[in-house]
C-alpha cells in the first residue's frame, strides 16, 4: 500500500522576508525583494541586480566547530529549516531518536570555492586553508552540516538540477516517502547571492539591466521585460507519510498528490514546450485529478521572453484560460537552486490565507501571456490544489500538485 | 618575543578562535580539553598559530604539548627567546 504524503513544516529565508510571518506580508502587498547592488558593478556585472538576503549571525543558535563548515548555501538553510522544525513541532531529540532525512537542492558554491582557492593561492601550502573549508566547498554543504547538527538518521544527500532542484528534493522525498522508505524527509533549496555566484549567468546576457527601477526588473509575462533577476536564500519543507504526521499529532499545512517530471533532451539552455507539457501531464495523471481541479498555477515564470512565453503556451495548452496564473518570481527575482522550494512555501501560505500573490509589473502581455490568466494584483481567491512549475538548464523539469488536507 | 607577550597574544588569538574565555588559557590547563579541540580543530590550530606567531608546528610538536605551560615553551624554543 502506498503511504500518502503530508506536508508537516515550512520555512523560509528569502528576499521578501526572513521568515514566514514576514513574506506572507510581502506576499500579500506585492512587495519586491530586488535592489541594486554596487559590488556587482565594480566585479564586472552587466547586470547590477539581485534579490538580496543577509548572511545571517548563527552564533547565538550554532557552535564553533557547526559554523566553521558553512558558507551561504548551509547558512540560509539553516535558517530556513530551524523555521520548518519549529513549526513542524520536531526538536532535535526526537530526531536523534528516529528516523528523518534529508534531500536538499544545491547547485553551486561559488562563493566558498573562490575564497578557498584565493587562500590557497596566497599561503601556497595547503594545510594553511583551513579544516572548514572543504565542508563549505562541496556541492552537498547544505546535507553535510545540517545531517550533523540535526542529528538526522535516515535519507542524506543533496539534489543538483539547476533551477528545479528546489522541486525535485520534493518530488524524491515525497517518492521515497509514498513507496514506504521514509517516515519523514527535509526538503528544500537553497541558493547563494554571492558576487562569485552569477557571474558566469550574467555573462549570457539574460539577466535584466532596468538599473533604473529594480523593483520594476522582474516583470515575468510582461511584454517589456528585459530578462531574469537573479536571487537566493532558502527554503525548508518538511514532508511526512501521514500516518507518521497523525501518529505525533503534527500539524499539517497540505498534502502532495502528484510529482511530474521530464527532461527535453534538447538545447542546454532554452526551454522546450514538449518537455513542459509533459511534467505537466505527468503530475496530473499521478494525481489522478483533471486540469478542472488546479485552483493557482505557480509559474516557473522567470521574465524571459523565450522562458515565458513556452510556459504560457504549456499552460494554455493544459489549463486553458481560467486557473490564475503568477510568477512570484516578480517579487523575488529567480531564486534558482531555491525556487522550486520557495514557490511550494509562497503557494502554501496562498493556500492558508485564500489568496493570489501577485504577479507585479505585469503592466502589458505579449501574444502568448495574452492567453493565460495571469494575475497582476492581490486576489482573493480560494484554492484547495495548486500546481507549482519549475524548469532548469539542461531541461530538466518539475511540477508538483498540492492540495488542501482533508482527512 | 616576552614570554608575558607569548601568554598574552596566545590567550587573545586562541580565546577568538576557538571561542573560550581567556580565563581558562593558563599554564597548568590541558590544551586539549580547555579548548575543547577534535581532530578538526588541530587543523585550524596549526593555521592561527602560523598567522599570529609566524610558525607552524609539525605534527611531533603537537606530541610534546599538554598544558598551555608546554605551548608556550614550544613557543619560546620557536621563536629563539
Amino acid at each position: 500500500m502506498e503511504n500518502r504524503v503530508v506536508i508537516t513544516g515550512i520555512g523560509i529565508y528569502s528576499c521578501i522576508g526572513e521568515n514566514l510571518t514576514d513574506v506572507l506580508d510581502s506576499l500579500q502587498k506585492g512587495r519586491s525583494g530586488i535592489i541594486y547592488d554596487d559590488p556587482r558593478k565594480e566585479f564586472g556585472y552587466r547586470s547590477c541586480l539581485t534579490g538580496f538576503v543577509k548572511d545571517p549571525d548563527l552564533k547565538p543558535f550554532l557552535s564553533r566547530r557547526e559554523r566553521i563548515g558553512m558558507h551561504q548555501p548551509a547558512m540560509f538553510a539553516y535558517m530556513s529549516t530551524k523555521e520548518a522544525l519549529e513549526n513542524a513541532q520536531l526538536d532535535v531529540d526526537f530526531l536523534e531518536k528516529t528516523e528523518t532525512g534529508i534531500i536538499f537542492g544545491n547547485d553551486s558554491t561559488a562563493g566558498a570555492v573562490i575564497e578557498t582557492i584565493d587562500k590557497a593561492r596566497a599561503r601556497k601550502d595547503n594545510t594553511l586553508i583551513g579544516s572548514g573549508d572543504i565542508f563549505q566547498n562541496m556541492n552537498c554543504t547544505v546535507n553535510m552540516n545540517l545531517s550533523t547538527i540535526f542529528k538526522l538518521k535516515g535519507i542524506n544527500f543533496t539534489l543538483a538540477a539547476a533551477c528545479a532542484s528546489g522541486s525535485h528534493s520534493i518530488g524524491m522525498g515525497y517518492l521515497l516517502i509514498k513507496q514506504g522508505l521514509q517516515d519523514r524527509v527535509i526538503c528544500g533549496g537553497a541558493q547563494e547571492i554571492n558576487v562569485y555566484a552569477m557571474g558566469s549567468f550574467d555573462g549570457l546576457g539574460a539577466f535584466s539591466v532596468r538599473h533604473d527601477a529594480p523593483t520594476k526588473a522582474s516583470r515575468p509575462f510582461d511584454r517589456d521585460r528585459d530578462g531574469l533577476v537573479p536571487s537566493g536564500g532558502s527554503a525548508t519543507v518538511i514532508i511526512e507519510s501521514l500516518e507518521s504526521a497523525l501518529k505525533r499529532n503534527a500539524p499539517i499545512y497540505g498534502e502532495i498528490i502528484g510529482y511530474g517530471f521530464s527532461s527535453n533532451g534538447d538545447h542546454i539552455s532554452n526551454p522546450n514546450f514538449d518537455g513542459q507539457y509533459r511534467s505537466l501531464q505527468m503530475s496530473l495523471k499521478q494525481a489522478g485529478i483533471s486540469p478542472d481541479k488546479i485552483d493557482y498555477v505557480n509559474a516557473h515564470a522567470t521574465s524571459t521572453p523565450v522562458g515565458d512565453s513556452t510556459e504560457a503556451e504549456a499552460i494554455f495548452d493544459v489549463f486553458g484560460n481560467k486557473v490564475p496564473v503568477s510568477s512570484t518570481k516578480s517579487m523575488t527575482g529567480h531564486e534558482c537552486w531555491m525556487a522550486g522550494a520557495s514557490e511550494i512555501v509562497y503557494s502554501l501560505l496562498m493556500m492558508q490565507n485564500d489568496f493570489v500573490a501577485p504577479n507585479i509589473n505585469f503592466e502589458n502581455p505579449d501574444e502568448f501571456s495574452a492567453k493565460i490568466n495571469v494575475v497582476p494584483e492581490y486576489k482573493e481567491h480560494k484554492i484547495d490544489c495548486f500546481l507549482s512549475n519549475s524548469f532548469g538548464f539542461g531541461g530538466t523539469n518539475s511540477s508538483l500538485i498540492v492540495k488542501k488536507f482533508i482527512k | 618575543m616576552e614570554r608575558t607577550e607569548i601568554i598574552s597574544r596566545t590567550k587573545d588569538f586562541l580565546s577568538r578562535e576557538f571561542e573560550v574565555d581567556p580565563s581558562v588559557i593558563v599554564p597548568e590547563n590541558n590544551l586539549q580539553e580547555s579548548l575543547d579541540l577534535d581532530s578538526l580543530d588541530y587543523v585550524d590550530l596549526v593555521v592561527v598559530i602560523e598567522e599570529n606567531l609566524g610558525f607552524k608546528p609539525t605534527a611531533d610538536d603537537f606530541k610534546t604539548i599538554v598544558t598551555f605551560e608546554d605551548f608556550f615553551n614550544l613557543v619560546e624554543q620557536k621563536l629563539g627567546a
